[in-house]
């Protein structure tokens, strides 16, 4: 990286078709975006360089994939169902998740604790902070600009607009997740589910009720 | 408390801290969004110290490291129509060059 870009011009030679295989088009070619190629290009120069390998490219993306609210929701339910965990989750989250096996790549995991007088709620105004080895990718909403700058100023319009309607009483909580937190909601323990076991609690904890934009699902009456 | 060698100095706030948020618009990757500056806050928490996100944003090393507070701000004093009650709140990470007490 540090050779002078003109004497090594004839290396750049990337000229070729980028192969994709995340096409999920109906016909059989469509365009790369600008971004898109430019991220292709840039594995591959990496790649051609050493600096990482294919395998470990497949590996980390085998990783990301690996990773969904099935790994918060297990939390939350232990949390709900284990008094003295939720005590160490509330505490220190990035250690408490560190010992199921969580890591949070480099950031700090706040959990956060949805009561009958709180309502918690997260956002990330600069970018798209999320806590990704947790919850696995955002959604698209959660990366929009209306949602950016609405969750912050006008968090109870942007709750009702997804269904969650607060009484007053109760304090909205916004957390904008700007540094190196990542924060991730515990919402309330649907009434109801007594005697249910981790595995049965943990479907009712869905992604959006770890990013606080709704509760967690009611059990079926 | 905790020596943290590294850092730039001893952190000067602590839970429970009044402090508002500086006003300055400097060129660049800055970590404190415009909407918050010049308004007042209490620190929710210390959370360590860190990197300093607006060196790393240039390919520099990030050190001495800067300490990290959590700031809990009333919404009624960040937004002057803000429809909600008084009690709602709003959390954000501050580096602490960009407070000041208040």
């Amino acid at each position: 990286m540090t050779s002078n870009p003109g004497e090594n011009s004839d290396n750049y030679d990337h000229d070729h078709e980028v192969l994709k295989y995340n096409d999920d088009s109906a016909h059989d070619y469509d365009e790369m975006g600008r971004y898109e190629l430019m991220s292709e290009a840039l594995k591959e120069l990496l790649i051609e360089r050493n600096v990482v390998s294919a395998s470990e490219v497949r590996e980390y993306l085998d990783f990301m994939d690996s990773r969904g609210e099935h790994v918060g929701a297990e939390i939350i339910a232990k949390a709900w169902t284990d008094p003295d965990f939720k005590r160490q989750l509330m505490t220190d989250g990035t250690a408490t998740v560190a010992g199921m096996g969580v890591t949070m790549a480099g950031a700090e995991l706040i959990v956060v604790e949805n009561t009958d007088d709180i309502h918690n709620l997260v956002v990330c105004t600069l970018c798209s902070c999320y806590p990704r080895t947790i919850l696995g990718l955002p959604p698209d909403w959660y990366k929009s600009k209306v949602y950016r700058s609405r969750a912050v100023h006008e968090p109870r319009a942007v709750l009702r607009e997804f269904g969650t309607i607060l009484a007053d009483h109760v304090s909205v909580r916004v957390h904008d997740s700007n540094a190196d937190m990542r924060y991730l909601v515990m919402p309330k323990r649907p009434v109801g589910t007594e005697g249910w076991n981790i595995l049965q609690l943990a479907e009712l904890v869905t992604r959006d009720s770890m990013i606080g934009i709704a509760g967690a699902q009611q059990p079926p009456v | 408390m905790t020596e943290i060698p590294d850092c730039i100095a001893e952190k000067r706030y602590s839970s429970g801290d009044t402090v508002q948020i500086i006003v300055a618009f400097p060129p660049g990757h800055r970590r404190i969004p415009d909407y918050i500056k010049g308004k007042k806050g209490v620190i929710e928490r210390y959370c360590g110290a860190f990197k300093n996100p607006e060196e790393l944003a240039y390919g520099f090393d990030g050190e001495p490291k800067r300490h990290l507070y959590r700031v809990r701000f009333k919404q009624t004093e960040i937004w002057d129509a803000y429809d909600g009650p008084e009690h709602d709140t709003l959390d954000l990470e501050v580096q602490e060059h960009w407070l000041k007490p208040a």
